[in-house]
């Protein structure tokens, strides 16, 4: 298999964030090609969640490069300085990648279905009856065609990530970002949302899941990155990392979790 | 040793079984007792007035739907929708200036509201009312062309109504502002990332995503402030504003029925501020789509007092 430029979608070298005197991301190096469902584990406060977080630049990166798409993310380099983009072509950006939050995060004043359609209307300005026709077999495809109508208060956590899940595939993204997407779920929620994840991996969706269902990176993944302290400590394939791994912090996180 | 059980009577019934018993809230006799005075005291103010020859019930009656009064009455209702639609727009303005990213807009709204929330609503309508003394003519003219667009003296421009407008307008941007700040301070920090998720831009984030879910915190007090703004029209009255309050006024002055024309913009004053009431009702219903059970879905205050259900 040959790898061309155009199979990367996530490219990250050197890349820094800091919050206030607090180094949070001290030099990310990771590629994510076209098709990998990416799984990040790691202690919380280990910068997983904000290194997801500015590769749609809801966080500014301090240095380094980032690019999705072949696009550096938020700037446009100019020697070697990184200028931050308008709003106008930062949101060009994002409306290629697909977000999923910890907290859901849906529009609670809009049904399912106005939550999903939210996007390709008012956003990408679809035709209104294709782009219903769209929501609705999305809806579906998340296991909720009959909770169009509902709002987002009537749905349980996992039902409202599912219909979350929809609302980001609706824009159609080349990657979908995952963040912690069933850690505000209760147990036996859980199974449905990432039943509905491993479908999309199984259809070649690329992903990148901050996660701490060990058990679905194992089962899912194509490749396992450990982060801590605001670094990659380790990453491959998950059943070497989890079975073998190599540096004694990733052992020692993973007897805490396993 | 155990106390010993009172000896069974073959006369006693039998206990009843769990089924049959019922449970009876407390009886609160204080309150009808309470109920009884306050009626009692109610009645005998209300004959007091209706007796009282200085207040004259016909005399007002007669006065209530006259020419002058529903006149008045009109431009009290037209200053109070023209300077809340004016207060609310300019608030929103002002509120997004106030969180805007940049610090020029920022600080020109901080001293717009410094100004407008530090001195008296009365002296502004005052200052409107007088703005000839400061500047005696108003003129636009294209720069270093001597072109004149347009040239009036201020009294001419800036008659009564218009500085009435002025005044309770451009107070109630100032307070609007800061309700409408504060509504969209109320929604949650992830609405606007998920929609910044989706490649919205911050102005239809704003429109789409945050104020309608804002609106839920700001209506309330917003009624509040419309309520308000209704009464505050009779504050014109010192600029000659020909609201209602000033029009009663201007008969009295005359036929020195003072108190059966106030009561006459008392009773008008209540039905709109009833109306006002009902109508934030609904809007209060309306936004509320989608949080379940808001203040205006539940019993009113009067269905609750009225209620002869028991709430424990």
């Amino acid at each position: 298999m040959t790898v061309t430029d155009s199979d990367r979608i996530v490219v990250a070298e050197g890349v820094r964030k800091r919050f206030g005197g607090l180094e949070v991301l001290q030099g990310i190096d990771l590629t994510v090609r076209a098709g990998e469902v990416c799984c990040v584990i790691g202690p919380s406060g280990s910068g997983k969640s904000t290194f997801l977080r500015c590769l749609n630049h809801l966080e500014k990166i301090d240095g380094g490069r980032l690019s999705v798409n072949g696009q550096l993310v938020g700037y446009r380099q100019v020697g070697n300085r990184l200028h931050e983009l308008p709003e106008r072509e930062i949101v060009a950006q994002r409306r290629e990648i697909g977000m999923v939050f910890q907290r859901f995060n849906l529009f609670p004043h809009l049904t399912a279905l106005e939550n999903v359609l939210e996007g390709p209307l008012h956003v990408k300005g679809e035709p209104r009856g294709s782009a219903v026709a769209e929501a609705h077999r999305l809806l579906e495809r998340v296991g909720l065609a009959d909770k169009a109508d509902t709002y987002p208060g009537q749905l349980s956590g996992g039902q409202q990530q599912r219909v979350a899940i929809a609302r980001a595939l609706a824009m159609r993204p080349t990657v979908m970002l995952f963040d912690e997407p069933t850690s505000a779920l209760d147990p036996e929620l859980v199974g449905e949302v990432l039943d509905v994840m491993k479908g999309l991996a199984r259809e070649g969706m690329t992903m990148i899941v901050v996660t701490h269902e060990i058990g679905f990176a194992r089962e899912v993944a194509t490749r396992l990155v450990f982060m801590d302290g605001g670094a990659v400590v380790e990453e491959g394939d998950p059943a070497a990392v989890l079975d073998d791994p190599q540096h004694e912090r990733t052992r020692a996180f993973l007897s805490k979790v396993l | 040793m155990p106390t010993p059980a009172a000896p069974p009577t073959p006369r006693a019934a039998a206990p009843p079984r769990p089924e049959e018993l019922t449970a009876v809230p407390v009886r609160h006799y204080g309150r009808w007792l309470g109920a009884v005075a306050v009626s009692l005291a109610a009645a005998a103010l209300l004959w007091s007035l209706l007796t009282n020859p200085n207040l004259d019930i016909r005399l007002v009656l007669s006065y209530l739907t006259r020419d002058f009064v529903l006149k008045g009455l009109g431009i009290t209702i037209v200053l109070t929708v023209v300077a809340m639609v004016i207060g609310v727009l300019g608030g929103v303005l002002l509120a997004v200036m106030r969180m805007s990213p940049n610090p020029v807009l920022r600080t020109v709204a901080w001293f717009y509201l410094w100004f407008f929330r530090g001195t008296p609503l009365l002296v502004q309508i005052i200052f409107w009312g007088f703005l000839g003394a400061l500047y005696p003519r108003l003129f636009l003219e294209i720069p270093f062309t001597g072109v004149v667009l347009f040239d009036e003296p201020t009294s001419r421009v800036v008659t009564p109504f218009v500085a009435a407008v002025l005044g309770l307008a451009l107070n109630e941007v100032a307070y609007a502002a800061e309700i409408i700040r504060g509504g969209m301070l109320s929604v949650d920090r992830g609405q606007t990332e998920a929609a910044q998720a989706l490649g919205m831009r911050r102005i239809r984030i704003l429109r789409r995503i945050v104020l309608p879910q804002a609106m839920r915190v700001i209506v309330p007090p917003m009624g509040n402030d419309t309520i308000n703004m209704l009464k505050m029209t009779a504050l014109v009255s010192v600029i000659g504003g020909s609201d209602l309050l000033t029009a009663v006024q201007n008969v009295y002055a005359q036929n020195f029925q003072v108190i059966p024309l106030l009561a006459v913009a008392v009773f008008w004053y209540l039905v709109l501020t009833s109306l006002l009431s009902l109508g934030q009702h609904h809007l209060e219903k309306r936004f509320g789509r989608g949080f379940g059970e808001t203040a205006a879905s539940r019993d009113g205050a009067l269905s609750r007092l009225i209620s002869t259900k028991e709430r424990l």
